[in-house]
């Protein structure tokens, strides 16, 4: 086999559909199924965060009547096994990959349905393979339930009571939200966040995020990469309504927002005091944003397609934040750990990895020979882990590989 | 703005050399800060700082410095120096305004003048005994910057945003931090 692709989501069916383009003998492998992670590792109310128009994968795009609707779980399900029939990709379901070593020609990648060599290798296995939980959750009382995205489905995941949610990206202000709409009162855990508006003048903010070209920034003209590809995933969701959820909507609700969960004493959870510069780290940064959004339209004469501009009421700081939470009263009956996710590659026996479980590479040129990687934050660009972000960073990575085989 | 026209006096470029440089040295990036305190009389004591350990090694600040605590008159002591609490609010005051400066020299903002003001409400029925539900330290700081720089206001904000989310006292104040007390 000249090339194996290890992961039959967005990443690696696309990685496949230009491997095709490019004439290079390959194979997908999968664990599972076609797009196996939005299968089974996420919540059943999630959409995708970008619209419909904005959801492409290389020859296809979104064609149904909801242009500015965001997918349901089912839908990306759909729309990525279609693309997997249109590209024809040669794909192994139910073919988990247990190790990858180096040897002299490419690599030996081990599978539960035997080996197979590849002289090159793209690793599209995802940046979300396992909760990342802080090792705080081993000091919880034990009577307190404990629940990662992996494992919540719904609120009937949890046990009846109150709820602590830790984490405000995405995941846990969704997760807030649809938890306190299930009657259970709702207190949520806040470090540093990335606001956003979900509409802009008028506009979804993905599609200022693309227009403005704030999207495209390339992995190499980010100051703190590190930092870039470690931020958490924006506050945003996709509803019919476009509705904007950020922590002024969640405490609207009636939601408590209480400061980063810093530790655990005497069974009290301690949080942080440090809340309100948390608010306004991220209130600044979006109004930059904003403000780029606004330089951008100003400059390219953008007047008639887009509002005027608007500001959003800073957030707004609870008059006392509570520093700590007995978790002994019975009050708060179940803990959920939205902080984040990381990779997993345990299986992958090339020293690649560094000491924090992430892989070394260049913009997806991995620091082995014939290796790549895709579908991984600002792999390349900013918009790198979007599906409609993988098709730039296919096209030149795929070339990079075809460079290689030629030697 | 370019920034080797900047100079608040910080070395920004030492410290991005000594973050890269570290980045491969784990042991050199552990820090031991020490002080050594003695009783005088009543609730008067006099600390001592002299010397840490740093990359790797023991440290020696160029000079020793003394520092006197003591409680005011009006809670019958002999005002021979700030309280402790105030201690925390030197230290909390100095590590934001030091945070300020090398965030604007990094960011290419000249600064003219950093004051700040700050003050810590405590209920000292607390420290007293009086009523178990108060608590002995403060319940909230506040700090007011006053910055003259060239840069917009939002710009600033932003700078002194950055300086509390790399301070050491400021994280060392809003979380909790084990603390160890033993009799030698």
């Amino acid at each position: 086999m000249t090339t194996v692709v290890i992961g039959a989501g967005h990443a690696g069916l696309a990685a496949s559909r230009l491997l095709t383009e490019h004439s290079i003998d390959h194979v997908v492998l999968e664990r599972g199924e076609v797009a196996n992670s939005w299968r089974r590792e996420r919540w059943d109310s999630l959409r995708l965060l970008t619209p419909n128009w904005q959801t492409r994968l290389p020859g296809c795009k979104y064609e149904g009547q909801d242009p500015d609707g965001y997918m349901t779980m089912g839908e990306v399900i759909a729309f990525l096994s279609q693309f997997a029939n249109l590209s024809a990709v040669p794909i192994r379901t139910n073919t988990n990959v247990t190790s990858v070593t180096r040897v002299d020609d490419g690599y030996q990648v081990a599978t539960s349905h035997g080996d197979i060599r590849g002289r090159s290798l793209v690793v599209a296995s995802g940046a979300c393979n396992l909760p990342s939980v802080p090792s705080i959750r081993s000091t919880i009382p034990p009577a307190i339930e404990q629940f990662t995205p992996f494992e919540y489905r719904n609120p009937d995941s949890l046990p009846e009571g109150g709820v602590l949610v830790v984490g405000a990206s995405a995941t846990g202000i969704q997760l807030a939200a649809e938890i306190h709409r299930s009657g259970r009162p709702v207190t949520l855990s806040v470090g540093e966040h990335v606001r956003l508006p979900r509409t802009y003048r008028g506009r979804d903010v993905l599609w200022w995020m693309d227009v403005s070209g704030v999207w495209n920034q390339r992995f190499d003209e980010i100051d703190d990469l590190t930092r870039a590809r470690s931020l958490p995933s924006p506050q945003l969701v996709g509803t019919s309504d476009r509705t904007t959820l950020d922590l002024n909507a969640l405490s609207a609700m009636g939601i408590e927002l209480v400061g980063r969960f810093a530790s655990m004493r005497d069974g009290r959870a301690l949080f942080s005091g440090g809340l309100r510069n948390m608010f306004s780290l991220a209130d600044l940064k979006m109004e930059r944003l904003l403000d780029t959004f606004d330089e951008w339209a100003r400059v390219n004469a953008r007047t008639t397609d887009v509002d005027t501009p608007e500001r959003f009421e800073p957030t707004r700081v609870p008059s006392s934040s509570r520093l700590q939470l007995d978790l002994r009263t019975g009050a708060v009956r179940s803990i959920v750990w939205a902080t984040g996710f990381r990779p997993d590659y345990r299986w992958l026996h090339v020293p690649v990895v560094d000491e924090k479980g992430y892989l070394r590479h260049e913009g997806g040129v991995v620091d082995s020979p014939g290796m790549y990687a895709l579908g991984l934050p600002v792999l390349r660009r900013r918009k790198s882990s979007f599906i409609h972000g993988i098709e730039d960073d296919a096209r030149e990575l795929i070339e990079h590989l075809s460079g290689f085989l030629r030697g | 703005m370019a920034m080797t026209t900047v100079n608040n006096g910080v070395n920004v470029q030492a410290l991005l050399d000594a973050r890269e440089a570290l980045k491969g040295a784990p042991e050199a990036t552990k820090f031991t800060w020490r002080a050594s305190c003695k009783w005088k009389n009543g609730t008067h004591s006099e600390t001592n700082v002299e010397s840490f350990f740093g990359l790797g090694e023991e440290q020696k600040h160029k000079i020793k410095s003394s520092f006197d605590a003591d409680h005011p008159e009006i809670f019958a002591s002999e005002d021979k120096g700030i309280t402790p609490i105030e201690y925390v609010l030197v230290g909390l005051a100095s590590c934001l305004t030091a945070g300020v400066a090398a965030v604007a020299q990094n960011r290419g903002v000249q600064l003219r003048s950093v004051e700040s003001k700050l003050e810590g409400k405590m209920d000292i029925r607390g420290i007293l005994g009086m009523d178990s539900d108060v608590r002995n330290g403060y319940d909230d700081i506040k700090v007011t910057f006053k910055i003259d720089a060239d840069a917009s206001k939002k710009d600033i904000e932003a700078i002194v945003a950055q300086s509390q989310k790399r301070s050491a006292v400021y994280d060392v104040i809003t979380n909790p931090v084990n603390v160890t007390v033993e009799i030698v």
